[in-house]
């Protein structure tokens, strides 16, 4: 196929920053949350433009470890939002910036 | 006409006969299988008015289906309550490009010597490709639940999809297994791999568990409590009428069809029929043996399905979770360590 | 030809996805819209080759973690968000020119480095290959993430669990 690799990265570009926009202009906790999902998954992409471009299999192998670390990352950072919902009956993230009222 | 062109079509012709055809027109036989079966079980007639038989009853079926008035409740969420039947015939349908129902053979078509290979697609990651699918049939029915906006119905999807999640780990394990021995896991390779003993016979304990959790995964009893009747009003199709409720129905027979066909490719050597290649036949004649025998061995598992369904009583739910989690999981584990064990001696 | 018209179509539906993530006001939409995502990501991977991590990037993300956050969003009953407070309504005049630049930096770096090369027809991302890395070369990152999985299931059955007197700290 004729797609440059460039286009790949870029591609991983324009998804980084949609991510990085979603945290910052969204104000639910889980949303945001997702925006950290898309970030880690342009990084995924990135990785493995360039395990193709270096014909190098290390690429493949951070790619799954970062995988699994998502995973792991998303199982403990939902069960804290639904341990703070359990107080704060809220997810919105303006409502829980204090510490203690 | 070219080579690729050629391949193209004959790709096209094997997605339309194996997906469309052969798949539907299972899924009405198994309509009415399931009631003549179950009537014959519990010791009735069942349908028997229309046709030969009630051979024509999925017809009428049908049609009730098409013809019924579409309700679209009020308060239902329109975009999901409208994509939920879709989403979950959707997996149930892709699983099938990857199982093999026969041997290759090689003919001259169009003047072309081509190999049409028995499988729409032959994947080098063929089991972790149905495995990957299995974990999407899902978001049909939690999408379906929460869309209703109904308790009722969002508490069958979310036990129904807890209940599939925490099936779909013993029936990787077993697969493991299975992949173990044969080394490859390319579904031809798997059962290639059978010539000569079938895995029911090397893995017997794999083959369990996966039957088991391949009953948890497709919702039959004695695992459909999040469809219960008697329990939770429909669970999560409470509120679908006419052609969506028939989708949700279409697509538990169809994962049922692709469960038996797993259960065959996997277990009980697929296509292949013990002794068939010292008869001598013409490979014609030889292949379409081995089809049938997919076929056959797919409907004794089907009508093992539906025997099961009527013959046993239903798991409780908290029965049901600790089956998967706590007699499953840790059988599917030790019978890796014990595969493993007995492979490095 | 055929996999260059896909690798647009990919990418095409891969940025519908993220901007529906960030842009829509209910969470289950953007859920939804992740998955999308998610499974144009998944097409992706395939054209580079990488069919090992294709598949599991669908069976972990789409099949597994998507389905924890639809749980979560349907449990805690989340329906459309409220608008900032105060000053932060506006942050979308300040944040999207900086985002801008962000990709403005890394587009520029990536073109006047990589401008030429295409996709590499390989064996680099097959099952074997990746295997007999994960198991010989990087054996003890490996069986660490088994650890850490355990560690993040305990943590998080912990964590979500309903205390049945009150919460004392």
């Amino acid at each position: 196929m004729q797609v440059p690799i460039a286009h790949f990265l870029v591609l991983a570009a324009i998804l980084f920053s949609l991510g990085v926009l979603g945290v910052v202009i969204r104000r639910n906790a889980i949303v945001i949350f997702m925006s950290i999902e898309l970030m880690l998954n342009s990084v995924n992409l990135t990785f493995l433009a360039f395990s193709n471009y270096l014909q190098n299999v290390e690429g493949q192998v951070f790619v799954f470890l970062v995988m699994v670390v998502a995973a792991a990352e998303v199982a403990v950072g939902l069960a804290i939002i639904v341990a703070i919902f359990r107080i704060r009956e809220t997810v919105h993230v303006d409502d829980i910036k204090l510490l203690k009222w | 006409m070219s080579v690729e062109t050629l391949n193209v079509i004959i790709a096209l012709v094997k997605i339309i006969l194996v997906v469309y055809v052969a798949m539907m027109v299972t899924d009405l036989i198994l309509i009415l299988a399931e009631r003549r079966i179950s009537a014959f079980i519990q010791d009735r007639l069942g349908p028997n008015r229309v046709g030969p038989q009630g051979i024509l009853q999925p017809l009428a079926d049908g049609l009730k289906f098409l013809l019924k008035e579409e309700v679209i409740p009020n308060h239902v969420d329109r975009f999901l309550y409208l994509l939920a039947p879709a989403i979950i015939l959707t997996p149930a349908l892709m699983t099938f490009a990857v199982v093999p129902f026969g041997d290759q053979i090689t003919t001259y078509i169009a003047g072309h010597l081509v190999t049409i290979r028995f499988q729409i697609a032959d994947l080098d990651v063929g089991i972790l490709y149905i495995v990957a699918i299995a974990s999407l049939g899902v978001y049909g029915l939690v999408v379906g639940g929460y869309a209703s906006n109904n308790k009722y119905s969002l508490l069958g999807g979310l036990r129904s999809s807890a209940q599939m999640i925490s099936y779909e780990l013993p029936m990787g394990l077993a697969i493991i297994s299975v992949v173990m021995m044969t080394g490859s896991l390319r579904l031809q390779d798997i059962v290639v791999d059978q010539f000569g003993m079938w895995n029911i016979i090397r893995q017997p304990l794999a083959a369990i568990i996966f039957i088991v959790a391949a009953f948890a995964e497709t919702n039959r009893l004695p695992f459909d409590l999040p469809e219960a009747e008697q329990e939770l009003v429909g669970g999560y199709h409470t509120e679908y009428s006419s052609m969506k409720f028939a989708s949700f129905f279409l697509a538990e027979y169809t994962n049922m069809i692709t469960a038996s066909a797993l259960i065959v490719t996997l277990f009980f050597g697929g296509w292949h029929v013990p002794f068939l290649h010292q008869a001598n036949l013409p490979v014609l004649w030889e292949q379409i043996i081995q089809i049938l025998a997919f076929v056959i061995k797919t409907g004794f598992f089907l009508f093992f399905f539906i025997w099961v369904r009527w013959t046993l009583p239903r798991f409780r739910y908290d029965q049901l979770m600790n089956l998967g989690w706590k007699a499953l999981l840790p059988l599917g584990l030790l019978n890796i360590v014990i595969t493993a064990a007995v492979m490095a001696l | 030809m055929v996999a260059t018209i896909l690798f647009y179509v990919f990418a095409g539906l891969a940025i519908l996805g993220a901007v529906m993530v960030i842009a829509h006001r209910n969470p289950i939409y953007s859920a939804l819209s992740l998955i999308l995502t998610l499974f144009a990501l998944a097409g992706i991977y395939v054209l580079l080759m990488a069919h090992f991590i294709a598949i599991v990037h669908v069976a972990v993300y789409a099949g597994a973690i998507m389905v924890l956050f639809l749980f979560v969003i349907m449990l805690l009953n989340i329906r459309i968000e409220e608008k900032a407070p105060g000053a932060f309504r506006y942050m979308i005049l300040i944040a999207a020119p900086m985002v801008v630049i962000l990709f403005y930096e890394l587009a520029t770096v990536v073109f006047k480095a990589f401008s030429r090369a295409p996709v590499k027809q390989t064996n680099v991302g097959s099952v074997e290959s990746i295997g007999n890395a994960l198991f010989s070369q990087y054996v003890l990152p490996f069986e660490v993430t088994s650890v850490l999985l355990i560690v993040a299931m305990a943590g998080a059955v912990y964590l979500a669990k309903r205390r049945l007197n009150t919460v004392k700290e």
